[in-house]
């Protein structure tokens, strides 16, 4: 990022802001505060996954009742596909950053899209399975299983879409011209929370499809 | 400072719909400032409005209580006062004045120019600002929240229909509190950058003040600790609101689990509100004693280790609520343990004190009162760890008593020992002394007053939280004492008001270093310049500016120094951030979705959400002069 900038008289002073080279730790103010603003949000998901994780299973019995067993209602293989494509689209991120920072923009523009394109599958997916899962008798309001799966994965696809919207401005600022090879970080500190919201899903599909209810 | 402007190229002047502010004066300056001494000035005054609204909730419910059978209000009307007064002091006041002087001086104290991220900065008191006046909005639609500061599930969970609490109180409460802990994870994110990355040349982390350490610590807190508490805040808002099941039992769930969740925020909570209160303390010891803060280092490492500690100890306030005896004991044990650092740090205030040369200013009066009842409350804290002992206390007005002498006694009073100490700083007048001791001792018998007989009422058996209590439990005449104590206490803000507007009517100047100080922000002018260092100061050690003035002789009595003169020329222009609406307009739609949540109308709260893109994406293209952020 830029470290100056031009006054009227053309001469480069540095800014108040101390510059990003000269910070005590080396590390730009935004890679830090976005480093340190994860570390919050693992708190956050933390709490829904604990939540989770306590409630699983308790309302077994009852559901059975009303005729719904958790484990038919899953289909784990299209499940497993879409969280595929969320995790390559991390792959695709790395690859945004690498060209951003060899100064390849337009391969930096093929793999912003790509990875956006990667999140907005992964969220169609969210929304066909819990349309499928309310057609299933799943409603907010049944049993634990309902209201801790739906707010929980909810709340991790609002981050996905909050994510695919920063993707897209990215993109909108390189079609501009206005991403240059020196906002490389801008390119990964979005990748920080991109993969970041990616290794909550990796967690979230364990806790929730691949440890067996009893 | 004119050279701002003068690096705002004619395209940035204008930005969608309106035009660049750039005035650094006037009213409209303080909508748009992004100056860290400005903005905490915003926090500072605001929490003491709040501060005096919950002095006033909790004076009427004093008045209530002065005799058995109260009149003064009903049930509702009371429950709304203790939930209110409760919430506005932690939320409120505790945590944005604490905000207020960690903007103000933590910069200063380190040598940099500003916070990491001005904007955000702002945005994080639009915030605040606008979250209390959402809650307190709820009093026009008389749903206040009502179902206390910790607002238990399932109490506030239960569906509104079910009609446990009836109105919107709880969701007003909820959805505010959600939005306040944004805006304090905004500040706690700033705090953590500006002390790592914008230190000044040899402000080594171990050479910094304790005031910017402890607000370090509590910075760290606050990012952990918010989220655990938001998600539960949504549990409960969904359950009301949706229908889930989060804190039904009826359906197999565990109501424990809110308070699991909300004390695993709680009790670190308590650490953000007492530890910056500590820090003040340690630097207004050491002024008024003349001498180095004694143990440095372990007064530091103490801070530390309550802030790890404090993680392990939120159970007990859940005692009571049958979590077996493994548990009990170990949280207890922790919580014990937890006393140990505390216990050092007064230790080590005491050793500061002890054999200094004391000037006993108005500052350094709260200061030393700040560290017998800090004392106080810690004693009766140790007394809850034990947990039969706490059997017996939980839910009594014995436990009012202990957080009231470690909040109240314990941060308030360091509060009032930070503007007494820094107002001359901030403002460029001192505050006047005369009024500050009779201000300082007025609130010490009123506070010993109103919260000393609630350990004997409580030993007694008189509940928390009820509106009335009858005859002759032999609760009357110190209900009384107390309901004395706390027009005592008021008396002894209307004097700190009183104060401020006569010190400020008197203006005596200040000048740079009023006090003989010991850290960075006495070495320039009072009021700072805006960019607060005409050059940024290079440190050589701990207390440098101290080691500046004096030094000492063979016999180690102290001799002053010539203080040479800083070079008041800045090397060509200094650039600040220019001002800027879109924190403010970003703010401002929050609270516009906050009354879409609590009213369920979602055209509502999509105003809300298109007024807080509107913010964003403004703010995102507004060219600023200087940092780069998103």
């Amino acid at each position: 990022m830029s470290t100056t900038v031009v006054t009227a008289e053309d001469e480069e002073v540095p800014v108040i802001d101390p510059d990003h080279s000269h910070t005590n730790t080396g590390v730009s103010h935004v890679k830090l505060a976005m480093w340190a603003f994860l570390s919050s949000e693992c708190m956050f998901f933390g709490a829904f996954i604990s939540t989770y994780l306590i409630y699983r299973g308790r309302d077994t019995l009852r559901l059975a009742d009303a005729g719904i067993v958790i484990e038919d209602v899953f289909d784990i293989p299209f499940t497993s596909a879409t969280s595929f494509i969320l995790l390559m689209s991390s792959l695709t991120m790395v690859l945004a950053l690498a060209a951003i920072q060899r100064g390849d923009m337009r391969q930096l523009r093929i793999w912003i899209a790509a990875t956006a394109l990667f999140g907005l599958t992964f969220i169609s997916g969210q929304v066909y399975e819990f349309t499928n899962f309310y057609r299933e008798g799943i409603r907010l309001q049944t049993g634990l299983f309902g209201p801790t799966f739906y707010v929980m994965t909810g709340l991790h696809g609002a981050h996905v879409t909050v994510g695919i919207f920063w993707l897209l401005q990215l993109y909108y600022r390189s079609l501009q011209g206005k991403l240059g090879q020196e906002h490389s970080e801008a390119v990964e500190i979005a990748g920080l929370y991109w993969h970041f919201v990616d290794i909550v899903w990796i967690v979230i599909f364990t806790v929730i499809y691949l440890v067996p209810y009893n | 400072m004119t050279t701002a402007d003068d690096a705002v190229s004619p395209a940035a002047v204008t930005s969608g719909l309106f035009a660049r502010p750039t005035k650094t004066t006037g009213w409209k300056s303080w909508l748009t400032t992004i100056d860290h001494k400005k903005i905490a000035i915003l926090y500072g005054s605001t929490a003491l409005v709040f501060f005096v609204i919950a002095g006033l909730e909790a004076l009427l419910i004093r008045w209530q209580l002065m005799g058995p059978d109260g009149t003064v209000m009903s049930a509702k009307v009371y429950n709304q006062m203790f939930t209110m007064h409760g919430t506005t002091m932690v939320f409120l006041v505790g945590m944005p004045m604490a905000v207020a002087f960690g903007n103000y001086f933590l910069p200063l104290m380190i040598g940099a120019r500003d916070v990491a991220f001005p904007r955000i900065n702002m945005l994080g008191y639009w915030i605040f600002l606008f979250g209390g006046i959402f809650m307190y909005s709820s009093f026009l639609w008389s749903s206040a929240p009502d179902g206390g500061w910790f607002g238990y599930a399932p109490l506030t969970s239960q569906p509104i229909a079910l009609g446990a609490l009836p109105g919107h109180g709880p969701d007003f409460w909820t959805v505010g509190l959600i939005f306040m802990g944004i805006g304090s994870v905004t500040s706690a994110l700033n705090f953590i950058v500006t002390v790592l990355n914008m230190r000044a040349p040899g402000m080594t982390l171990l050479r910094m003040p304790v005031f910017v350490w402890m607000i370090f610590i509590i910075a760290f807190l606050t990012l952990f600790a918010m989220p655990p508490v938001t998600a539960a805040l949504i549990q409960v808002y969904m359950d009301r609101n949706f229908g889930t099941n989060f804190f039904n039992s009826a359906q197999g769930a565990d109501p424990l689990l809110y308070q699991h969740l909300f004390w695993l925020f709680g009790h670190p909570e308590v650490y953000i509100l007492i530890l910056p209160g500590m820090g003040i303390v340690s630097e207004i010891l050491p002024v008024f004693s003349r001498k180095p803060l004694f143990g440095y280092r372990v007064v530091i490492f103490s801070g530390i280790a309550i802030g790890f500690v404090g993680w392990g100890v939120w159970a007990h306030h859940m005692y009571a609520t049958g979590l077996g005896p493994a548990a009990l004991t170990g949280f207890g044990v922790a919580t014990m343990a937890i006393g140990v650092p505390t216990g050092v740090k007064i230790f080590n205030w005491l050793g500061t004190v002890w054999g200094g040369a004391v000037r006993l200013t108005t500052a350094m009066l709260f200061s030393l009162g700040f560290i017998a009842m800090f004392t106080l409350g810690g004693l009766s804290g140790v007394m809850h760890s034990i947990v039969p002992s706490n059997a017996q206390q939980t839910d009594t007005y014995f436990i009012v008593a202990h957080f009231h002498y470690v909040l109240f006694g314990g941060l308030i009073f360091a509060f009032f020992g930070g503007f007494y100490y820094w107002w001359p700083k901030m403002f460029g007048h001192m505050l006047g002394e005369k009024l500050g001791k009779i201000n300082f001792w007025l609130m010490l018998i009123g506070f010993n007053l109103t919260f000393g007989p609630m350990h004997l009422v409580g030993l007694r058996g008189m509940p928390r939280r009820t509106y009335t209590y009858g005859k002759g439990y032999g609760w009357e005449a110190l209900n009384q004492l107390e309901s004395l104590g706390a027009v005592v206490i008021a008396v002894s803000v209307l004097l700190f008001v009183i104060n401020i507007a006569v010190s400020a009517k008197k203006r005596v100047p200040a000048g740079n270093d009023p006090w003989d100080g010991r850290t960075l922000e006495w070495t320039i002018t009072s009021p700072p310049p805006e960019h607060n260092f005409d050059v940024i100061p290079e440190v050589h050690d701990f207390d440098d500016f101290w080691h500046k003035k004096y030094t000492e002789d063979e016999d180690g009595r102290l001799v002053k120094l010539t203080v040479p003169e800083a070079p008041s020329k800045p090397h060509g222009h200094i650039h600040m951030p220019s001002p800027s609406y879109w924190p403010c307009v970003l703010a401002l739609g929050l609270p516009i979705m906050g009354y879409g949540f609590v009213f369920k109308a979602w055209w509502i709260l999509g105003v809300g959400v298109a007024v807080l893109m509107v913010g964003m994406t403004a703010w995102a293209i507004e060219p600023h002069t200087a940092e780069e952020n998103h």
